[in-house]
């Protein structure tokens, strides 16, 4: 597997405080990977750097097989390179019928002139039908954004993300404020999603954490502690400290 | 699939048709084409009205689809009615300076016409020098095509400068404030090439036109009403697709549109300049309706009323913004001119010229507090009682 994502000794501090101090992180095509940590280790920081919102005080970001860097890059930029984010809470446009979500998310030109002129296609429509099926949603195509429960909005939000076909998956505490059952399908949602590219979860929840059954990466204090297994993260003396406090 | 928009947005039509229909009706009863029970003056005020809801469909679109409040779209709709005024006035002046000096003994030289035209327009301001922001006015042609190049262009270096350093809410507000406030005080200027104070005027002249105003104002009257068909049709067209629904993410959740890989600043941009472009078409065909134009009109005041008639009218709906356009500049034609009745209380007798801003500003509070969703909102309520 090669590395799809590379950030190598990276530091940001804001008004002194270090968020992220000489963090480094790797992660290859279709893999799923787990970020957990206490408040304050970093996590949101991290996606912010990956994602062009924060800009680093040094260090490097390096993407995909022409190793780009994405420091050169805005926001759209980066999302146009195939890296999808996913917030903490759920944000839809929630004036708008989830079929309209999903049509803005699909990917294709995003320029100006392009989008004006876009009508959709017979084959852009299933392409709606087929996300919103898969993320249960087929039902709800309709209805305005804003009228769906929390949950569903969560799922709205990573099939728009889906619809992005992004290469990286970013994902903000996808299961926080969710039912027993909403939680066992999203997670089902996210290993599905990790068998043909990468999705990275930051998640406290170590419950959901266990079952998504993968690659553990520990932050504390903008650094990567430990990194492995659940288990063997867990058993970590360092993680314990951090978690229990010393 | 492809179903014309117009069939799956049936307001477009019905909007198109009560347009037709307030159009052939008004032409009915007019002075010139018609049996004249409507004055000349009040096609004018009709003429201009629809103007008005043209640079309204386009404030709606920026503010009420993109979430931009733009206090300049008064500017631009001003720079409009300046530039075809412009050679309106060179025009008309060169056909009065050439007949009186053909009166003489020997045909004037060109230079001399020149002069004549010269003296006569920047006279009341001391001058009798053409300024080089007339060099195209001799050409109706040129003149046109700066209605719309000279705001456009305007709106797009501000726009870009404004929107790349990612200005967003009030700020941007107060931004496009000071841009319009900076573009009155300088054509307040004498020596701004635009006759300072004094503006343009003789503007509802046609050079080398000897039709009565009855006339002539009905060709104004009728092509205001065909560009608020134009405007109001491509406008329902750009917002019914995916364009419409990029915006109104814009509007909700700026950031949001950004991590789906659009790029925002691109979009604001495209819609700040073609709206500006838009309402500089409605002030190129307000002006010769309303015979004079000077630096008063461009003031932020305007744009902060057209805020309000998009406002109280509904935004975010087109018709809304036609609606609150048409009422409240009519209502307010009414009620500045002196016609509605004044109220005698006894001890204090209300005069509407000096109240009618306080009761226009207590309407925007009410609409504000009471139905944020305007006059066009009420529309929504009889849907749905209709369909319950």
């Amino acid at each position: 597997m090669s590395t799809l994502l590379e950030v190598s000794g990276v530091s940001v501090s804001f008004d002194g405080f270090k968020a992220i101090n000489n963090l480094s992180f790797q992660i290859a095509d279709a893999e799923l990977r787990a970020v957990i940590g206490p408040n304050g280790a970093g996590k949101t920081t991290f996606m912010d750097i990956v994602t062009g919102k924060t800009r680093p005080d040094e260090g490097r970001v390096i993407w995909g097989e022409r190793s780009v860097s994405l420091l050169r890059m805005n926001e759209a930029q980066i999302a146009r390179e195939g890296i999808g984010r996913k917030f903490q809470k759920p944000t839809v446009f929630e004036n708008q019928t989830v079929r309209e979500n999903f049509l803005m998310a699909l990917k294709k030109d995003r320029g100006v002139l392009s989008v004006l002129l876009f009508r959709p296609s017979k084959a852009d429509h299933e392409q709606v039908d087929a996300l919103a099926e898969q993320v249960g949603m087929l039902a709800e195509l309709d209805r305005l954004a804003g009228e769906l429960s929390h949950g569903q909005k969560q799922w709205l939000e990573i099939g728009m993300l889906l619809a992005q076909e992004p290469r990286l998956l970013l994902v903000d505490e996808p299961a926080a404020g969710m039912t027993p059952e909403e939680r066992e399908h999203t997670s089902e949602l996210l290993v599905q999603a990790a068998k043909t590219r990468a999705v990275v979860v930051v998640e406290h929840d170590m419950e959901f954490v266990r079952r998504l059954g993968c690659k553990v990466t520990v932050l504390h204090e903008g650094a990567v502690l430990a990194e492995g297994s659940l288990d063997h993260v867990t058993s970590n003396s360092d993680v314990i400290d951090v978690y229990l406090g010393r | 699939m492809r179903t014309s928009f117009i069939a799956k947005k049936p307001s477009v039509l019905v909007f198109l048709l009560a347009l037709a229909a307030f159009t052939i009706a008004v032409t009915i009863l007019s002075e010139g084409f018609g049996i004249g029970v409507i004055s000349t003056s009040f096609i004018k005020t009709l003429g201009k009205t629809l103007c008005l809801c043209l640079i309204a469909v386009a404030m709606d679109l920026v503010w009420g689809f993109t979430g931009i409040l733009s206090l300049g779209h008064f500017a631009f709709f001003g720079l409009g009615g300046y530039m075809i005024g412009m050679w309106l006035m060179y025009e008309r002046t060169r056909l009065i300076v050439s007949e009186a000096l053909m009166q003489g003994q020997i045909p004037p030289t060109d230079a001399e016409v020149i002069e004549g035209i010269g003296n006569q327009i920047f006279g009341v301001v001391g001058s009798s020098e053409f300024p080089i922001v007339w060099a195209f006015a001799d050409s109706l042609g040129l003149q046109l095509l700066l209605v719309v190049l000279v705001p456009g262009i305007l709106a797009l270096i501000f726009g870009w400068l404004a929107f790349r350093s990612r200005v967003t809410g009030v700020y941007l507000s107060i931004l496009t404030q000071a841009m319009t406030l900076a573009l009155a005080l300088y054509l307040f200027q004498n020596d701004s090439g635009l006759r300072g104070n004094n503006g343009l005027s003789g503007l509802q002249n046609l050079p080398g036109v000897e039709t009565p105003q009855s006339i002539v104002s009905m060709w104004f009257f009728l092509a205001s009403a065909l560009a608020l068909a134009l405007g109001y049709t491509l406008a329902a067209w750009i917002v019914s697709g995916k364009f419409g629904s990029v915006i109104r993410g814009i509007r909700d959740n700026e950031t949001r549109v950004r991590f789906l890989g659009y790029s925002v600043e691109g979009f604001k941009l495209a819609v700040f300049t073609f709206t500006a472009c838009i309402a500089a078409i409605a002030g190129a065909l307000y002006y010769p309706q309303a015979g004079i134009i000077n630096p008063a009109e461009v003031v932020p005041i305007a744009s902060i009323y057209l805020a309000v008639w998009v406002a109280i009218g509904g935004r975010g709906r087109l018709y809304g913004a036609v609606i609150g356009a048409g009422f409240v500049s009519l209502i307010s034609t009414w009620f500045t001119g002196g016609q509605a009745p004044d109220i005698n209380l006894g001890f204090y007798t209300i005069k509407w010229v000096d109240w009618w801003l306080v009761l226009l500003g207590l309407s925007f509070v009410a609409v504000t507090l009471f139905a944020p969703k305007g006059i066009g909102g009420l529309f929504d309520r009889l849907k749905k009682e209709g369909g319950a």
